[in-house]
């Protein structure tokens, strides 16, 4: 039973990242019927982007002896990153999403790809093919909860994302912003001659997904405090399953089919040998997705669909 | 103000103009001079070329500075050594623009006429030519280096990937990430076929059948691999051809994540180790012979009513099924034959490597073929050639460039998707007849029609 609550907290941790990066999946998805494939490679270049900021605070404050508690570094950290790596995602619209808007879906795909190879190799450039370690920020204090243990780190990734999540619900639900954005999501065609521009729209989701993914990217950092430039690919094709699964454009969806396979690939990890984890985990969602092939909270579609 | 700002756009899209139409009239010019040129000209004036190269390749090269024969038309000299450009280019020009061009142009009468006689023969004795004077350049070009020989081979494998996920990706308009999968299944199935019967071996011990006749037995091998992709393929597709849309691109991406997963836990065939000792038996002739019949099986495939169905079933599936079309069928049977032929490249791939690994067969190698695919061009067997052969000759091209290549390639791309979202030479049709015939007559038949008229 101990065993099997420590893996739940680390399934839910695990969750927290996969939910964050996949809410950028299907915002995007919700706008232009379209994936950005680049997503993935922006969470890695929003932990990189948190990565020197840390390193950029933590300098200034050893230079110039100001004491600033660990909590406001992190929070300054989160808000800084998110919104640099909002001009990230803008870019990516801009230069490979904006001038293939007419074109097949399958011609954006390729270019989200290949800008998710560019940024990868700028990076790879940049900082050489070594991994990166993240600044410890938070001491880790163990708590034992009745011999379940749990790190406060762990306790701060979870809030943060939830929190996170919780803003861009309100967000969603109770602004001028947000009640356009759900428009465009219902009719794409009809809602831009009632005056809300798409580009605007699009650039907006676009900056609000690379803004949760880099805030996803930063609470890797914390947890696992290793950075590679293909963390994108590894953990970026998890999330959009998990953005599949949710179901096609639905954010709700999303964020709890990332815990899920948070659930899936723990779960899988504490029962099979670990080698098996990808295998049965893929096999799972295939099953799941013969048997809802609309994901949970997506619509049936027909068989016109924009192409 | 509001004058000079609307008229300075003008200014510019007129200066752009007129840059673009003189650009258009000297195309259309060179164009109009080679208009006459069959394709057996270009053949004759290329095998020149490249037996001048053979002959006086390596003095010329000398005597205008050059350490050796650039090897890959001057681009690796060029990056590597700037001071060089200027005999580098000159060497091309000597060796292989002038007689080409030229020979191309004087020889119009000797080899249209020739053409013309070949038109009279069976279509397939005429093919068979040409196509054996393609093989004697190509064995003529590679015949300087090692290093041209296997970038042959990789090249041709490279055709047969990028024309089988044509046929998913531009034929039939779905989004497959399978390929990877499909290639591994056929790189193994055709590795174990090979290695299991013909090598001794420390991982399944000693051959069952004398080795001698292994290299008659290795179509089989692929046919082999090619039918366990297959197979993968239909497990692929029992799911993921009920509703349309993005959903073959997760099952299939999902499948490529299986297999990889599969291979590595599957210790008996090598794990994550991989699986090595493969006989040397995919020479340049044989995946020649691969990627010729890949390219006519596929072209008769998509010209065929089963292709045009699939057309159909791409461009409006719910009027297809209307107009009797089997859309189940037909999108089942096209994913399996592609699936047939990416296992087959996956199976020449292994044994021009000689040594595969799970790890082969990532996200990267289904960017790499899903680039090569929309480089050429969707929906055309030419563009899926000129996808092929552009792209592996770009990526060992920049190769001194090291990692900033992955930036100057991905850049190159995202400009031709932005210009041309279905790539360069896409939806036309690979009418070999038409290729090879004469090109002066077919002018004289206008003007005879202009005349008439």
């Amino acid at each position: 039973m101990k065993f099997f609550l420590q893996n739940v907290i680390n399934a839910v941790q695990w969750g927290s990242f996969y939910s964050l990066i996949a809410i950028g999946y299907s915002m995007v998805y919700s706008i232009l019927m379209l994936f950005n494939f680049a997503h993935g490679d922006i969470f890695m270049v929003g932990a990189y982007i948190g990565f020197g900021i840390t390193t950029l605070i933590i300098g200034i404050c050893a230079a110039s002896a100001i004491v600033l508690p660990n909590w406001l570094i992190l929070t300054l950290i989160i808000i800084i990153s998110m919104f640099l790596t909002s001009f990230v995602g803008m870019f990516v619209e801009r230069v490979a999403y904006r001038p293939l808007r007419a074109a097949p879906r399958a011609s954006a795909a390729i270019t989200g790809l290949m800008i998710g190879i560019v940024f990868e190799t700028v990076i790879l450039a940049m900082l050489g093919a070594k991994r990166v370690s993240f600044p410890a920020l938070i001491p880790a204090i163990t708590f034992n909860v009745g011999g379940v243990f749990i790190t406060n780190q762990k306790i701060i990734i979870v809030l943060v994302s939830l929190g996170l999540m919780f803003a861009l619900h309100q967000f969603i639900k109770r602004t001028k912003w947000g009640m356009a954005m759900r428009a465009m999501s219902f009719d794409f065609v009809v809602v831009p001659l009632m005056g809300v521009s798409i580009n605007t729209m699009a650039a907006l989701t676009f900056a609000i997904g690379s803004a949760l993914a880099s805030a996803a990217g930063i609470l890797y950092g914390i947890a696992y405090p290793v950075l590679d430039p293909y963390m994108g690919i590894k953990y970026g094709w998890m999330a959009f399953v998990a953005a599949i699964l949710g179901g096609r454009g639905s954010v709700m969806g999303a964020a709890l089919a990332g815990f899920l396979l948070g659930f899936i690939q723990i779960f899988v990890a504490m029962i099979f040998p670990s080698t098996l984890r990808d295998l049965i985990a893929f096999s799972i969602i295939i099953v799941i997705l013969t048997i809802r092939p609309h994901g949970f909270f997506g619509e049936a579609y027909s068989a016109r669909l924009r192409l | 103000m509001e004058t000079q700002n609307s008229k300075s756009p003008t200014e510019k899209t007129n200066v752009l103009n007129t840059i673009r139409n003189s650009i258009n009239k000297v195309l259309n010019l060179i164009r109009n001079y080679f208009s006459e040129v069959p394709l057996l000209g270009w053949f004759i004036g290329t095998l020149t070329a490249v037996s001048l190269e053979q002959l006086v390749g390596r003095l010329i090269a000398l005597s205008l500075g050059l350490p050796k024969i650039p090897v890959l038309f001057g681009f690796v000299t060029i990056l590597k050594h700037p001071y060089l450009i200027p005999s580098t280019i000159l060497y091309m020009l000597v060796i292989y623009i002038l007689p080409i061009v030229s020979i191309a142009r004087l020889t119009v009468p000797i080899t249209n006429w020739l053409a013309g006689k070949l038109l009279v023969l069976p279509i397939f004795i005429s093919v068979i030519i040409h196509l054996g004077l393609l093989y004697l350049i190509m064995h003529l070009w590679s015949g300087i280096s090692d290093y041209r020989v296997l970038m042959l081979r990789f090249i041709l494998i490279a055709v047969i990937a990028t024309l089988s996920l044509n046929v998913v990706n531009g034929y039939m308009g779905e989004f497959s990430c399978s390929h990877p999968g499909f290639m591994a299944l056929g790189a193994y199935g055709a590795s174990i076929c090979t290695v299991v019967l013909f090598v001794d071996d420390s991982m399944f011990g000693p051959a069952l059948l004398p080795p001698a006749i292994g290299p008659f037995m290795f179509p089989i091998a692929l046919i082999v691999g090619g039918c366990l992709a297959s197979v993968g393929a239909f497990l692929v597709a029992i799911p993921s051809f009920r509703t349309r849309g993005d959903y073959l691109a997760i099952v299939s991406l999902a499948f490529t994540f299986i297999v990889k997963s599969l291979i590595e836990n599957l210790e008996i065939i090598g794990g994550a180790r991989g699986l090595s000792s493969q006989p040397n038996w995919a020479n340049l002739p044989s995946i020649f012979i691969c990627a010729v019949a890949c390219v006519w099986i596929i072209n008769n495939f998509v010209r065929s009513t089963l292709g045009k169905a699939l057309n159909a079933v791409r461009d409006d599936e719910l009027a297809a099924n209307v107009m009797t079309v089997n859309t189940r069928r037909t999108k089942m049977t096209a994913f399996l034959f592609a699936a047939f032929w990416a296992g087959v490249a996956g199976g020449l791939l292994a044994h021009v490597l000689r040594y595969v690994n799970p790890g082969t067969f990532g996200i990267q190698k289904l960017a790499e073929v899903l680039a090569m695919v929309y480089f050429g061009g969707l929906n055309s067997i030419q563009g899926s050639i000129l996808g092929a052969i552009g792209f592996n000759i770009l990526s060992e091209a920049l190769r001194p460039l090291a990692i900033y290549k992955w930036i100057i390639i991905p850049s190159m791309l995202i400009l031709i998707m932005i210009f041309r979202p279905t790539g360069l030479l896409a939806f036309k049709e690979f009418d070999v007849k038409k290729i090879i015939s004469p090109k002066q007559k077919q002018k004289k038949e206008v003007q005879n029609v202009i005349a008439s008229n």
